[in-house]
């Protein structure tokens, strides 16, 4: 089944009286389990695609399919619930709630979600483990590391277990020692719960780790290619 | 604890002083509306007590019209009985029966037009102050006596004092010529130079006997304990009335409509005041709000982006307000409360009040009540405008685009 198909996506952003290209008639379709990178360098396009498949943004025109529910006429209310249960998100600056700890912060999606309290607990607890920061599940982000904080944010993402990860660009403030783990982590996560995994980068640590490698340059996917991961 | 309301008291706290300054202003205003609705209310009640105790009492029984057209013939038969009835089957012994009518009175050199009235005796100190206030000589002792008692202006006016003699004539209630002679053997001096002017009291008994009044008489003044037990009362004291005979029973505010109007327009332009007062700090608390989403706003892009619907986070605000807010009544009422109870209990008074307080027989102290409705109406309106100023801040919310409030600085 087809996780994510977008079709003819167009998007211009208004910068002064300029008119930017963000996507210029984007088709693409991104199976179930499959791990993408979407490729360019600044202002090519990945961050504006990353944020319509995720119902952050509209396109002026086409369409956008997850599963075979079409998400880009929703309305605010129903793009939220959408993402709410079915995607999780990684930023760069990982964004987590400064006055939550690690574990409030990981259990904020599932308490927004209405899971109750035990549940909350035993699956924020489970996944901090997962990566690596048990015994850190009480500290607030002001008190870790970058890393840690990137870790932080990918157990919210993947705590409610979303049929998909958006990353923006997730390892631009780590180091490469850092980084790795974060790709690791992202891997094993990736085969173990068969989640979708899209990531806009132009870190090539994080290129040479996709099995697939979307290139975009202007707005507009410019090559598509498979290759055997790392 | 719950997460939403985890969330609320962590944000307040990311600026303490902003917080504390917000709550410190709300706290200021809810002690003082407090201390001023309490110290209003006590006022107003020190003021119905007083006013009511000089005369009128807390509730009259009169025949109907009697209150708007005050004519001798409007009487009530067999009151005195009446009046016995009451106090025995209410066990309430301030009850006293009047009889009054307009008569010229002449002294051996001037004549003056006057309201006069017949009490009884052993009663009327129990309804009125004015027994109490005599300049000289004494109240009416004898029930039977050509006895007269009168405002200290009158006595002056009449140039009559203690001893002398007071010629009264007048229309009986049957129409007929009314006359006598009285001895005037006291001198009230009410402080109020209107009622002094014009007043002057006799036997009940005597004043049935001159003006052919028979065993009638035009009220009766019924005193409660307190303010509070008026309705009560009035309600037994209708259902205590001859089922044939055609009275009504008038409670103070029917028989003084200019004391609660005074009441009203004074709370009015005092509530302008504590409205200014109330605005300020619900802009206060708009200020403060409206600082806290403005500065979030990349936080709020990133609950948004994770799936948080904006009613929700609208909700959160409006939780942070409500924090905020309670806090602020909780410390107000408490400071506030605290400040009225010990003033309820030793009172205080201002330079020159207990002259004033002497001249008009009032207690040369104010006491604030410590009252319900004073102690939470304030309180609970600046809960209420704080919570309608986050509205706004709460509604901008709605607009709010994940990706722009994301990169918001």
């Amino acid at each position: 089944m087809s996780t994510v198909r977008c079709v003819e996506l167009c998007r211009t952003f208004k910068q002064g009286d300029l008119e930017v290209v963000g996507l210029d008639h984007v088709s693409i379709e991104i199976e179930q389990g499959e791990f993408v990178c979407l490729v360019a360098p600044s202002g090519g396009g990945k961050t504006t695609l990353l944020n319509a498949i995720g119902g952050l943004d509209r396109p002026d025109a086409g369409e956008i399919w997850i599963g075979d529910k079409r998400i880009d006429n929703l309305s605010k209310g129903d793009l939220a619930e959408m993402r709410l249960n079915n995607i999780g998100f990684v930023f760069q600056a990982y964004n987590l709630i400064p006055v939550l700890t690690a574990r409030e912060n990981v259990e904020f999606v599932m308490h927004v979600q209405g899971v109750s309290a035990e549940e909350r607990r035993r699956k924020s607890e489970a996944v901090l483990a997962e990566v690596g920061l048990e015994g850190l599940e009480d500290r607030r982000p002001a008190k870790m590391s970058g890393g840690q904080q990137q870790r932080v944010a990918v157990a919210r993402a993947i705590v409610s277990e979303p049929t998909m990860v958006l990353a923006d660009e997730p390892t631009a403030n780590l180091d490469s020692h850092t980084a790795e783990q974060l790709i690791d982590l992202f891997m094993s996560l990736n085969k173990k719960h068969k989640t979708t995994f899209i990531i806009a980068t132009h870190d090539q640590r994080v290129v040479a780790y996709a099995r697939r490698i979307v290139k975009m340059l202007d707005g507009q996917v410019v090559e598509d290619i498979s290759q055997q991961p790392a | 604890m719950n997460i939403a309301l985890h969330l609320a008291w962590r944000n307040l706290w990311r600026h303490p002083r902003r917080t504390w300054l917000t709550i410190g202003a709300m706290v200021f205003s809810n002690i003082i509306l407090v201390f001023m609705l309490s110290l209003q209310f006590g006022m107003y009640a020190m003021m119905i007590d007083n006013t009511l105790a000089v005369f009128t009492g807390h509730m009259q029984v009169q025949v109907p019209g009697y209150k708007d057209d005050m004519k001798m013939r409007q009487s009530i038969p067999d009151a005195a009985a009446l009046g016995a009835t009451l106090r025995e089957s209410l066990a309430i012994d301030t009850i006293a029966v009047r009889a009054s009518t307009f008569a010229l009175a002449s002294s051996e050199e001037r004549s003056f037009g006057i309201q006069i009235i017949g009490v009884q005796p052993e009663q009327e100190s129990g309804v009125s102050t004015l027994p109490g206030l005599l300049r000289e000589g004494s109240y009416l002792a004898d029930p039977n006596a050509s006895e007269v008692v009168i405002g200290s202006v009158l006595a002056r006016n009449m140039r009559v004092s203690v001893g002398d003699e007071l010629t009264l004539l007048g229309n009986g209630r049957d129409g007929s010529f009314a006359a006598a002679v009285v001895n005037v053997v006291g001198i009230i001096d009410s402080g109020m130079p209107d009622l002094d002017r014009s007043i002057a009291q006799m036997p009940l008994a005597v004043f049935q006997d001159v003006f052919f009044m028979g065993n009638h008489a035009n009220e009766i003044v019924i005193k409660t304990a307190d303010l509070s037990l008026v309705a009560e009362t009035k309600q037994k004291v209708e259902g205590l009335l001859p089922a044939n005979a055609d009275l009504v029973v008038h409670d103070w505010d029917a028989l003084q409509p200019g004391l609660k109007q005074a009441i009203q327009a004074d709370l009015a332009s005092a509530w302008f005041m504590y409205g200014v007062l109330i605005i300020l700090v619900a802009f206060s608390v708009l200020n403060t709000m409206l600082m806290s989403v403005l500065e979030r706003t990349r936080e709020f892009g990133i609950v948004m982006a994770l799936g948080l619907k904006p009613g929700r986070l609208g909700r959160l605000i409006m939780l942070e307000t409500t924090l905020m807010g309670g806090m602020g009544l909780a410390l107000g009422v408490l400071f506030g409360g605290g400040l009225v109870l010990v003033l309820g209990v030793n009172g205080f008074s201002y330079p020159g009040m207990e002259e004033m307080a002497e001249q008009f027989n009032m207690p040369s102290r104010i006491y604030p009540h410590l009252q319900l409705i004073p102690l939470l109406l304030g309180p609970g309106i600046v809960f209420i405008s704080s919570l309608l100023a986050s509205i706004w801040p709460a509604a901008r919310l709605h607009l709010l685009q994940p990706v722009q409030a994301m990169r918001a600085a």
